[in-house]
């Protein structure tokens, strides 16, 4: 009820913003119902125009472009969504850590981070991948390693106020264990600050694993997957047809999304009133 | 002045150990490869013998320091190694193409650097009209977008649409440079839209924060013009963080580079890089990766030295 009554009180643009996610949502659970065809089912001629038969028309191989956008929407979410979430885990345990442990572990930790943080995340990515080749596996521990670096960074700060409470000291000399008092002492407290952060690193790690495809190093064929599909179409766009441009909006309309949702919840969290 | 001095060399020496680590990084992550590289590369069915001779060529024979050091000090001597592909120097295949790709990306920043600047000044001077909206609401989404839908939204436009500039970026040294130019502008404006977002933000948001200060009331109320204020008052002032971000996106354009370069088939680095990722060409891909770092990490370190020396409050740090 509470998130109702939030929602009756939310700018526009969150409101559209909403909308727009959970269209995607929508696309990506009831993807077999929805989709007219199946996933790698050659339904028709190659680039065939929009028509009611196919709605977005025909891809490179003749496979229907709504179809694959729709199965898109599943595959691509969802490992961005797995690879954010091993990423937040990943982060959030580490950075704690540092911030109750501190003295060597932080001090080795952070400095560890600082570097790779000074490292460009696609060239690092493209040299791992090229060492531990391309898969759905490795694609998402990479990008979840690297990623974890700026949440560990947040985690850490957001920690080290945390860690200085009263609440906090009175639950050591409880004598309540390290990965207690990081569990229900801090996380809780945490919170805020990383949920708007999740929203933030979603699109990131969303755009990175669709660029990663688009250079053909991220999820393979015949999987549909958005940054792929727009590789493979690409040929059309000398030729005056728009297909590849139906996948990288779907990519730039889920992002815009989730950056009116982070936008309006940074502004509630801020505490700034209209 | 010491203190300074002192902050500006210790950051430079943070940055070299940067690098180090790096270049470490970089080998050691060769070296991580499950299994053997020479297998992996040459495959399963591969005889003991081609195995045998393989990790000779690739001096996988030697202990692991012996042949970092080696590698590092081959590498500042400008000996980059050979391609596994083609068997051809790595120096020679990446020299050509680096300069390509720092072509592209400083054409690109030419271009950006004093639009966004500018755009950014005139949102800060007419704040909240529609014409500050407008261009808010423009960059936010292009921050959204990916590169790649950019660059085909310009390629349906211009290239297809209205034939104007070829989709396709092939430049070599026979052309002049007004050739040269022409062949880049698609490239060029794509990483110009990319980067534009964020410099013209935070340079409205550095100017309007600058103009929230006691001696911009100051000169307003000795009647200066509001445009004079924020060119000859204000600006100056927000000058560290503008240099900061617009060091930061710099670093950022090397990077952007390498998708845009794939879309546009320019011969860069970046493109060279991707193409050995996917064929496993290990020594262009180390060589390519230290370089892109090297590039990235001195702009970053450029960035902090700039906005140490244009803030006079950093020159007394607590």
């Amino acid at each position: 009820m509470a998130f109702l009554k939030l929602l009756r009180q939310s700018p526009l643009s969150a409101r559209i913003g909403l909308a727009m996610i959970l269209i995607n949502v929508f696309a990506a659970i009831f993807t077999p119902w929805i989709a007219p065809y199946t996933e790698t089912e050659v339904v028709g001629d190659v680039w065939l125009e929009m028509s009611r038969d196919h709605l977005l028309g025909t891809d490179h191989l003749g496979r229907d472009m709504f179809t694959r956008l729709i199965y898109g929407a599943r595959n691509t979410i969802a490992i961005a969504f797995i690879t954010t979430i091993l990423s937040f885990l990943v982060g959030i345990i580490c950075g704690f850590f540092a911030a109750t442990l501190g003295g060597w572990t932080d001090q080795f930790l952070s400095r560890f981070i600082d570097i790779l943080m000074a490292f460009p995340t696609l060239i690092f990515a493209l040299m791992v991948l090229s060492v531990v080749g391309t898969s759905i596996a490795a694609l998402i521990v990479v990008i979840a390693l690297l990623d974890s670096t700026r949440v560990y960074r947040l985690s850490r700060a957001v920690a080290m106020d945390i860690e200085v409470m009263e609440y906090v000291e009175a639950a050591r000399l409880r004598g309540e264990g390290i990965w207690w008092i990081m569990r229900r002492e801090i996380l809780p407290n945490a919170m805020p600050p990383l949920v708007a952060e999740f929203g933030l690193r979603f699109c990131f790690v969303f755009l990175f694993i669709a660029a990663l495809s688009f250079l053909g190093l991220g999820i393979q064929p015949p999987t549909a997957d958005w940054g792929g599909m727009v590789r493979e179409n690409a040929g059309a766009i000398t030729f005056g047809i728009l297909t590849p441009l139906f996948p990288a909006g779907a990519i730039a309309f889920l992002t815009v999304g989730v950056n009116l949702i982070v936008d309006w919840f940074l502004h509630i969290a801020s505490g700034l009133k209209d | 002045m010491s203190g300074l001095r002192g902050l500006v060399i210790r950051r430079i020496l943070m940055g070299l150990v940067t690098m180090f680590v790096i270049s470490l990084l970089i080998f050691v992550g060769v070296e991580a490869l499950p299994g053997d590289l020479a297998t992996a590369i040459l495959g399963q069915e591969a005889t003991p013998e081609t195995v045998a001779a393989f990790r000779k060529e690739l001096k996988l024979d030697l202990p692991p320091h012996v042949r970092y050091i080696a590698w590092l000090g081959d590498f500042m001597k400008g000996d980059l190694g050979t391609s596994l592909a083609n068997k051809r120097p790595v120096a020679e295949l990446i020299s050509w193409r680096f300069a390509n790709t720092i072509f592209l990306a400083a054409s690109a920043a030419v271009l950006a650097v004093p639009l966004s600047i500018l755009l950014g000044i005139l949102a800060a001077l007419y704040r909240n009209s529609l014409f500050d909206k407008t261009i808010s609401m423009v960059t936010l989404s292009t921050i959204s977008f990916p590169e790649f839908f950019v660059a085909y939204i310009l390629i349906a436009l211009l290239s297809v649409q209205l034939i104007i500039f070829p989709s396709i970026s092939n430049i070599n040294d026979q052309m002049s440079f007004a050739q040269k130019i022409y062949s880049i502008v698609l490239p060029c404006l794509t990483l110009t839209l990319v980067v534009m977002a964020h410099m013209m933000r935070q340079t409205r948001a550095a100017i309007i924060n600058i103009l929230a200060s006691p001696f911009i009331e100051m000169a307003r109320l000795k009647g200066i013009k509001r445009m004079r204020v924020i060119v000859l008052h204000a600006f100056p002032n927000a000058l560290s963080p503008v240099i900061n971000v617009v060091a930061i996106n710099l670093a950022y354009l090397i990077v952007g580079v390498v998708i845009v370069e794939v879309v546009f088939v320019y011969p860069g680095l970046g493109q060279l890089l991707v193409d050995s990722v996917s064929k496993r060409d290990i020594p262009v891909v180390q060589a390519s990766g230290l370089i892109f770092a090297a590039v990235y990490v001195s702009l970053n370190l450029l960035a902090d030295v700039a906005s140490i020396l244009t803030n006079p409050r950093m020159r007394n740090p607590k």
